[in-house]
């Protein structure tokens, strides 16, 4: 995470998901996959207690961000404004 | 035109059954091998998006073709056609319900996963109607390569379809069991 | 006011005594007793203003979160105003939500059945401050016959439209109540936005509680000054609160702002304080998604601030508004381990976290309770908390989890104990088998038809 704060945040509909995990290997760096295969963030990328729904991303990860919004499968991601 | 007709309806038979076993696998969540997902689910989509362009390559053939005698009208309505009208229509359900899945795949961010998903359930439907009109209406459909190869690709479809609908198909289908069937009537739709 | 249903209760270190505000009328109070009680809505100048009015009385939302009712309608008052982004139609939309889900709460249903009228003058003082074009009230099965025959009394409330609400624990959450009144099923919903801004059909959505809305009513009539003469200043005003588990019988009290928890409960008829007689062990406040407390020194408030006015005592939010008891020699861990399982039952089953973190974390809780499991299980339970926490479209496994995290700390011996494999609760019969517990009655305490005397009819 570059020190200015993140470019963008990748929200996750929560009602839509279905852990199909195609966006944890697009956003190797900001998402991990929990017990049940939904999308978490990476350790360190939220802290606790904050909103694990809108996933941080840096300026770098912008364009895998906008994939994994394009190609989820159960259309669970839109990229919303730090 | 003949020729390139019928050679182009046999590659669209053999991308459209790619494209459904493809589909059947990204939808399992599963990677194929060291394909990661979204490198299938891509995969899906391209190989949909040629056997599209090689369908257009079967048909407009056939509408400039005068021995075909193919117009536009039995593109789109089927069973209307002057030569084998009952395969032909299959062949023409199945162009429709193709053109139905594309245009609903393609414009999914705007319909939104519901419609997607129940139209794109029609796929199931059109693969059997496109195999049963590759035979019946193929001028070589009886010949033995041709038979040979619609009982291979019938009994991959078979298999995946079967894969499909058992209990292990989900990647993550054995982490998730525990949390055990729908407990209330309202939940999922 | 009638003693069946509500009893005042003076703040035992404040010298104010509050008369019951929301029931002055008396029981199954009808527009002509409502109108005598209260006096008719004033007319109000160019001056004044609502929301002003509303953020200077300090009232905060009584469903459970506790934020500052004037924010919410600020902004949608905002909303409302023409701007180049809005392409919306139809004015704002105004909720009253008494779907209480939580089984532990009857003060809603008490308030629909009681003062209907309160309700109703607050809906109509904000449809006029907002300009509003359409207005429900949202109410379980059994208030329909009150609310109806009040809307149906008086002749300014036709306008408002009354809806059942599901039973079901989320049913209340605010996006299932705009979902269930757009599409029929009362589903929490991913949100992109604040509802005040863009909720029902994409119009601004002003929703409250059905006990806010009685109150935005009495700050309407008798405006901020009055409504502040109750309650401390950082948490005004009065409360009401649903009184059940171990008590001599379970019931709906209204308290003044910043009520000490060991005064409410007397007033109750719970015996705490005194050495040797103390019959509680522990209080959950706030309901299934609240915490467990012990009594001695708690004070009740929805404030932030220092206790000030208060004598010195710890904060414990009162959500919404529950004081379920439990008595001295039940086991806290099997009463939350039931509540846990009956929380993962009443999970929606839409956000997988959810659905699947839910029973996980109430096997762990229930081998926790049974004591039969390894010494492993609290940093399970810990993981399993972190992971369900924040990830879902509503606040379910949050609630959930603070629930499960207040049991770890106030039981903290018991845990140890039970790690052990033993419990030194003195359990009575009824609490012990969790798992044989069904849904409707997971804290082993009668929490179906408790409503008290006179109310229930």
């Amino acid at each position: 995470m570059s020190p200015i704060g993140p470019a963008a945040r990748l929200h996750i509909d929560w009602t839509r998901c279905d852990g199909r995990g195609l966006c944890a290997e697009l956003l190797p760096e900001a998402l991990t996959r929990d017990d049940w295969g939904y999308p978490l963030a990476a350790p360190g990328r939220v802290r606790s207690g904050a909103d694990k729904s809108n996933v941080p991303v840096t300026g770098a990860e912008l364009a895998a961000a906008m994939d994994a919004v394009k190609l989820c499968p159960l259309l669970a991601l839109r990229i919303t404004r730090p | 035109m003949w020729a390139f007709g019928r050679v182009s309806g046999l590659v669209s038979m053999v991308l459209l059954t790619a494209s459904v076993l493809l589909g059947i696998l990204a939808r399992s969540g599963r990677p194929l091998l060291v394909i990661p997902r979204f490198s299938v689910t891509l995969l899906h989509r391209n190989i949909s998006l040629l056997a599209v362009v090689f369908l257009v390559l079967h048909v407009a053939p056939l509408l400039l073709d005068s021995y075909a005698r193919v117009n536009v009208v039995d593109v789109v309505v089927p069973f209307l056609g002057s030569y084998k009208p009952f395969w032909q229509g299959l062949g023409t359900v199945a162009l429709d319900l193709v053109a139905a899945v594309v245009l609903t795949g393609v414009f999914r961010h705007r319909l939104g996963p519901r419609t997607f998903r129940t139209v794109h359930w029609l796929s199931y439907a059109m693969w059997p109607l496109a195999l049963a009109h590759s035979v019946g209406n193929g001028t070589d459909g009886t010949s033995a390569p041709v038979v040979a190869a619609a009982v291979v690709l019938c009994v991959a479809v078979l298999a995946a379809a079967a894969w499909r609908m058992s209990a292990g198909f989900l990647e993550t289908a054995a982490v998730r069991r525990s949390g055990g069937n729908a407990r209330k009537g309202w939940g999922r739709p | 006011m009638s003693a069946d249903t509500a009893v005042a209760v003076g703040s035992g270190g404040n010298a104010r005594t509050a008369a019951s505000r929301l029931f002055a009328a008396g029981a199954n109070a009808g527009h002509a007793a409502h109108l005598a009680a209260y006096g008719a809505m004033p007319h109000r100048g160019r001056g004044w203003s609502l929301v002003q009015e509303l953020e200077a009385s300090g009232l905060t939302g009584r469903g459970g979160a506790g934020f500052p009712a004037w924010r919410k309608f600020a902004a949608a008052d905002l909303a409302r105003r023409p701007n180049r982004y809005a392409r919306r139609s139809g004015g704002p939309v105004l909720i009253a939500n008494g779907a209480e889900g939580e089984p532990l709460s009857f003060k809603d249903a008490t308030l629909l059945r009681n003062a209907p009228h309160l309700v109703i003058d607050g809906l109509l003082a904000a449809a006029q401050a907002l300009g509003a074009g359409s207005l429900f009230i949202y109410a379980g099965a059994d208030e329909q016959a009150a609310v109806g025959a009040a809307l149906a009394e008086r002749g300014d409330a036709g306008h408002i439209a009354l809806v059942e609400a599901p039973d079901a624990f989320v049913a209340g959450q605010a996006s299932a109540v705009v979902n269930f009144l757009e599409t029929g099923r009362a589903l929490p919903r991913d949100l992109a936005g604040r509802l005040a801004e863009s909720g029902l059909k994409g119009r601004p959505t002003l929703i409250h509680n059905v006990e806010t809305w009685a109150h935005i009513a009495l700050v309407a009539c008798y405006g901020a000054g009055w409504y502040r003469s109750a309650g401390t200043a950082e948490d005004p005003g009065t409360r009401l609160v649903s009184v059940t588990g171990d008590v001599p019988s379970e019931l709906v009290l209204e308290v003044p702002g910043g009520s000490v928890l060991e005064d409410v409960l007397s007033s109750a008829g719970v015996r705490v304080g005194g050495v040797g007689s103390d019959a509680v062990s522990a209080v959950l406040v706030g309901g299934y998604h609240g915490r467990w407390v012990r009594p001695a020194g708690m004070v009740l408030s929805a404030g932030v601030g220092a206790v000030g006015s208060v004598r010195s005592g710890v904060i414990v939010r009162p959500g919404a508004g529950v004081l379920h008891v439990l008595g001295a020699g039940r086991c806290g861990l099997a009463a939350t381990a039931g509540m846990v399982q009956y929380l993962a039952g009443e999970s929606a089953r839409q956000c997988g976290p959810c659905m699947f973190g839910l029973p996980a974390l109430a096997d762990v809780m229930t081998r926790l309770a049974a004591g039969t499991g390894g010494t492993g299980l609290v940093r399970e339970v810990e993981r399993l908390a972190a992971l369900v926490s924040g990830r879902g479209a509503c606040h379910h496994p949050d609630g959930t989890v603070q629930l499960i995290h207040s049991a770890l700390e106030t039981f903290a011996d018991d845990v140890r104990w039970h790690l052990a494999g033993q419990c030194n609760a003195d359990q009575d019969p009824a609490v012990q088998g969790v798992s044989g517990q069904g849904p409707a009655d997971p804290a082993g305490q009668g929490v179906a038809g408790q409503y008290p005397a006179g109310v229930a009819q």
